[in-house]
Parts: structure tokens; C-alpha cells; sequence
């Protein structure tokens, strides 16, 4: 994974994500043609496959929406770098096949424009060639969720001992 | 030395103990999910390759959030919830004319204590009032669990919430949890149980309780569980149909640490814009102009909400530079609102009465706001934009505070009137 960092600050809740009035839509492409809306209207004209958003705090808190990581899915974005997250968000994400991945000083350590490259094996994370970060590493139960590409083909190929 | 979070996630999971920080597979009892995240969980259920739910009575979809539709696209999503719930034979559909989600599921029997229940919806953890543990989860989550009947868990750790003294007159249970987000902030619960105790807490009705569990997610809170008590058993007396064990803490359980609210001394609390936890007394932003005020949703919409609200409102009539919106959570509160003059004393008064259903609280249905504006809610959440535009401001009170600040246009201390 590696593409261009979007940072956003502290507390960036589902309704930033994706604003309440998108619900109603069923459809992921359309869904993502409104991922971050609420705060930023600018960021699907700019975003591009393979990019990454960069969050502080309590990243995702607020509502259930599942749409909130689909919109940012399938918007191009490849993983969500934060310092933490809101519970739901982060299991939403994993189920997904979206990477949210837990990283102190994290909004410190990167800025909007940086090259982003994320090694989720290794545990690391590259800033433009060169710098490297390490994130909390994901419990192996969600790495093997992550790795089957989202609950929906973790539970396919593992029916038998769910 | 568990809590009941833990006791009922070991239960569930066929385990002697469940230890915070361990995941554990556990048993679902019920699973429910409006509209806007139902259609989502079928197409993730379809997608496992499960075509019918673990069980037809265990599961049910409501529409709530956007009732009756009020575009196209919406109409199509309801369409496709009826054929959904028709197809998979579920017991039990909640059509436009049942109200808030949140209030429909205690109504109508669906939750009892120490039963272990998840919603689509983050709100979810309203039910924890009646001692069971009931947690929000996106759609992909909600696919597994009605497909398998299963879903994996996070045994959380355990906040407990001590509020003792009685409350003073108009002061509420929304104060107790906006004063609990304050000193625990947005994110102080991620991954927590809330537990709530205290004599403040013995001496709440149950839709009292029901408010203050609503809101554990407003601090990160996986769940937020009162102890089941006589009141409890009496409100689900005639509801429940299948017969319940009731789980409680043990008296030596560990908890992660415990907030302490004075419930003697505690003021009307506001939590300002645009953050749950921007928690002040009212007394701090008295004199706020605001231009409308709503009294409803699944935090706040019951009967003894209306009931406070009327008694504040009736004989008198509300300031010309306000709109007042008011929505009783279900057709039962409506009815009984009714029944007692609250509904006539509202009107009366210059309230406008809508159906029940989420009504103004999400910006997705009716009572939205125009740049610049400013709202007094009784619902849980005020980030910027939740309620229409993203350059509207969001407060949120108890009814009683929504109620005063609706006679005077600014945010009245409702102790005052
Ligand atoms: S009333 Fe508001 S918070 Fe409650 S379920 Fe409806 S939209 Fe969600």
C-alpha cells in the first residue's frame, strides 16, 4: 500500500465521513462519491487509489454507519493512519478489509502531501523513503480478517469453526 | 470478581469467565436494524453465501430513521426492507408508523436482563437499562450475526458511573450523563462498559435510565448497564414472553476507575457546540439566543420527557423567535401523551407534534437547520452539521431546559420558571 497522505485532526466523526443525508444510499461507488463531505467537499476530487488519511484522536467516534469506511474504501483510500479510534469505526473498517491502523504521534510524524507507504506485515510505516513508524500491531484475530480481505470472506472460507 | 458486562459476554460465550482484553465468540439473543444500515447487513449476509437468518424470531428491521420517506431514493430503501423482512419470514416488522428504534425494542418485549443483544445502530446501548448487554455494530458485523447467530467481542473493561443524592427538582437524567461525558471526555469510555450506581440511579424511572445508558456511546462506550431492580421487572412485566435470569456485579468485581456525580448539588447541564462532551452548567450560557428547540429522539422522547416539557410549557406560549418540534419516541408514548393532556398543553402552547420517528435528531428527515442557527436538542449527539447545515450550532439539554428555553428564545436555567 502507498499513496499520498490526507491529514485531518482530533475527533473526525462519521457524520464528517459521511454526512447523515447519504444513508439511504445503498450503492459503494456512489457512497464514496461523498467520503469526508462533511469536513472537507474538496477531498474526492483530490483523493486518488491507494491514498491514505491521516487522523488523531478518536478517530471515527459517533454512529454505527458502516457507511462512513465504505465511503473511504471506495474513494481510493487504502488504510486509515490515526492515533485512535472509536470502537465501532475500527471494527467496521477491519470487516471491510480497510486497515485502521493504531499509531501514537502519528499527526506529528506526517502531513498532508507526504508519501505514505504501509507494510502491514512488518508493522511499519514508511514516510517519503525514509522515515519509519511503527504501529500497534493488530490482534491476530483482525489481521487474519484483514488478510481473508473482510469478515464477508473470512466467514465464507472459515464457516466450519465460526 | 466480574462485572455484569463480563458475566453476560462468559455466559453468552459458554465460558466460566470472560477477562477483559480477550476475545470471545459469543451467542446472540436478538438482533435488530433500521433501515439505513438493514439493507446493508442483508447484502453483507448474501455476500457470506448465508441466504436465510440464524432465526426469523430473533431478528427485526425498523423504519425509524426517515418515517414516512420523504424522497425517492428512501422510499425504494423501505421498499426493500419490506420485501426483505416478508422473504425472511421475520416474526416481528416495525413499518413507518412505530416510532424510534430505540423505544420500540423495550415496548414491544424484545429486550429482558441478561440477555446479550446487538442493533445496527450505535445507540444501541439504551437497552443496557434493563441489566442486558446490547452493543451497536456496522452492517458487515450485523451480516454475520443474524447469517450465524454468532459474533465476536472485545471483553471490555468496566467504568463505573456512582451518582448518589436525590436530583433536585428539574434537574434530570440527561444532566447525570452530560456531567459524566464532561469529566470522562468524547473518547474516555473507547472500548468500555459504563455501569451506572448509586441510590441517584435506584431512585430513576426506567426511561430515566434509558437515557443515560443511550448516551455511553457519546464517550466511546461499547455499553452502558444499570442493574435490573423491581422497576425493571414491572416494565417488562406483560412484554417479555420468554422467561429471564437476571445477572448482576459481583460485589468484588475490578473496574477500570469510577466517576463520581453528586446527584444532591448537580446543576442543568448543556453541552455546547459542536462536542458531546463541551459539557457546561446552564447557568454558564443562559441567555443563549436560539432559534429552535426539539424535543424527541431515543434520548429523550418518552413520556416523561413530554410530561416535564408540558408542565413547563402549558398556559403558556413559547417566544415568538423560536419553533418548537416536538416528537414522542413511539405511538405508545403519543398515545398516553395524549391521554394526559401533554399533547394538547404542547399545542397549545406553539409546539409543533411530529409522528413519532427520529425525527429532527440526524438532519436526514424534517426540522433542519439553516446556516447560522442555533438548536437546543434533547437528542444525544451535536457534532457540526448533524442537525442540517454544517455552520448551524448544536446544543443539547434535558427537556426541562429545552422546555424554559422555548418560553424565553434563550437557554433558560429551568429552575427558574
Ligand atoms: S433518535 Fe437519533 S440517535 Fe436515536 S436512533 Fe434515531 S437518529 Fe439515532
Amino acid at each position: 500500500m502507498k499513496g499520498k497522505a490526507w491529514k485531518y485532526g482530533d475527533d473526525i466523526n462519521t457524520d464528517f465521513i459521511l454526512p447523515g443525508i447519504y444513508l439511504e444510499l445503498t450503492d459503494p461507488k456512489e457512497i464514496g462519491k461523498h467520503a469526508m463531505e462533511g469536513i472537507d467537499p474538496s477531498f474526492v476530487g483530490k483523493v486518488q487509489p491507494g491514498d491514505v488519511i491521516i487522523g488523531g484522536r478518536n478517530f471515527g467516534l459517533g454512529s454505527s454507519r458502516e457507511q462512513a469506511p465504505i465511503a473511504l474504501k471506495y474513494s481510493g483510500v487504502s488504510a486509515v493512519i490515526a492515533e485512535s479510534f472509536a470502537r465501532i469505526f475500527y471494527r467496521n473498517a477491519a470487516n471491510l478489509g480497510l486497515p485502521a491502523l493504531e499509531c501514537p504521534n502519528v499527526s506529528k510524524e506526517i502531513k498532508t502531501g507526504d508519501t505514505v507507504e504501509v507494510d502491514i506485515e512488518a508493522g511499519k510505516i514508511i514516510v517519503n523513503g525514509e522515515k519509519e513508524l511503527e504501529f500497534v500491531p493488530v490482534p491476530p484475530f483482525m489481521m487474519e480478517i484483514l488478510e481473508a480481505g473482510g469478515l464477508r470472506e473470512y466467514i465464507k472460507q472459515n464457516r466450519a469453526k465460526w | 470478581m466480574s462485572t455484569i458486562a463480563q458475566k453476560i459476554l462468559a455466559k453468552h460465550a459458554g465460558l466460566e469467565e470472560a477477562i477483559p482484553g480477550e476475545i470471545v465468540k459469543a451467542d446472540i439473543d436478538f438482533a435488530f436494524m433500521p433501515a439505513l444500515t438493514a439493507a446493508l447487513a442483508f447484502h453483507a449476509m448474501y455476500d457470506m453465501d448465508i441466504k436465510k437468518v440464524f432465526d426469523p424470531k430473533k431478528v427485526t428491521i425498523l423504519l425509524d430513521h426517515i418515517a414516512p420517506a420523504t424522497n425517492i431514493t428512501n422510499a425504494t430503501l423501505h421498499k426493500e426492507c419490506r420485501e426483505i423482512a416478508k422473504e425472511q419470514n421475520l416474526e416481528t416488522f416495525y413499518d413507518i408508523n412505530s416510532g424510534v428504534c430505540h423505544q420500540i425494542i423495550p415496548e414491544n418485549g424484545h429486550v429482558y436482563p441478561g440477555m446479550l443483544m446487538v442493533g445496527a445502530d450505535s445507540h444501541t446501548c439504551t437497552h443496557g437499562a434493563f441489566g442486558a448487554f446490547t452493543t451497536g455494530i456496522g452492517s458487515t458485523d450485523m451480516g454475520a450475526a443474524i447469517g450465524t447467530g454468532k459474533l465476536w467481542f472485545k471483553v471490555p473493561e468496566t467504568i463505573k458511573i456512582q451518582a448518589e443524592g436525590s436530583l433536585s427538582r428539574r434537574v434530570m437524567s440527561k444532566d447525570v450523563i452530560l456531567n459524566a461525558a464532561k469529566q470522562l471526555g468524547a473518547d474516555g469510555a473507547t472500548y468500555c462498559a459504563l455501569e451506572f450506581r448509586g441510590s441517584t440511579i435506584s431512585e430513576m424511572s426506567i426511561g430515566a435510565r434509558m437515557t443515560l445508558c443511550n448516551m455511553a456511546i457519546e464517550v466511546g462506550g461499547k455499553a452502558g448497564i444499570c442493574m435490573p431492580d423491581q422497576k425493571t421487572f414491572k416494565f417488562l412485566e406483560g412484554r417479555v414472553k420468554n422467561e429471564y435470569t437476571p445477572v448482576y456485579s459481583d460485589k468484588d468485581a475490578v473496574y477500570k476507575k469510577t466517576v463520581e456525580i453528586d446527584g444532591m448539588h448537580l446543576e442543568p447541564q448543556v453541552a455546547c457546540p459542536h462536542a458531546v462532551d463541551n459539557v457546561k452548567p446552564v447557568t454558564d450560557v443562559a441567555g443563549t439566543k436560539i432559534n429552535q428547540v426539539f424535543i424527541g429522539s431515543c434520548t429523550n422522547g418518552r413520556l416523561e420527557d413530554l410530561q416535564v416539557a408540558a408542565d413547563i410549557l402549558e398556559g403558556e406560549k413559547i417566544s415568538k423567535d423560536v419553533r418548537v418540534i416536538t416528537t414522542p419516541a413511539s405511538p405508545e408514548v403519543y398515545k398516553a401523551a395524549n391521554k394526559a393532556g401533554i399533547i394538547t398543553a404542547l399545542m397549545d402552547a406553539g409546539a409543533v407534534l411530529c409522528n413519532p420517528s427520529c425525527s429532527v435528531c440526524f438532519g436526514g428527515n424534517h426540522g433542519i437547520l439553516a446556516p447560522g442557527e442555533v438548536s437546543l436538542s434533547t437528542s444525544n449527539r451535536n457534532f457540526r452539521g448533524r442537525q442540517g447545515s454544517t455552520e448551524a450550532f448544536v446544543y443539547l439539554s434535558s427537556p426541562a431546559t429545552a422546555a424554559a428555553s422555548a418560553l424565553y428564545g434563550v437557554i433558560t436555567d429551568p429552575r427558574e420558571v
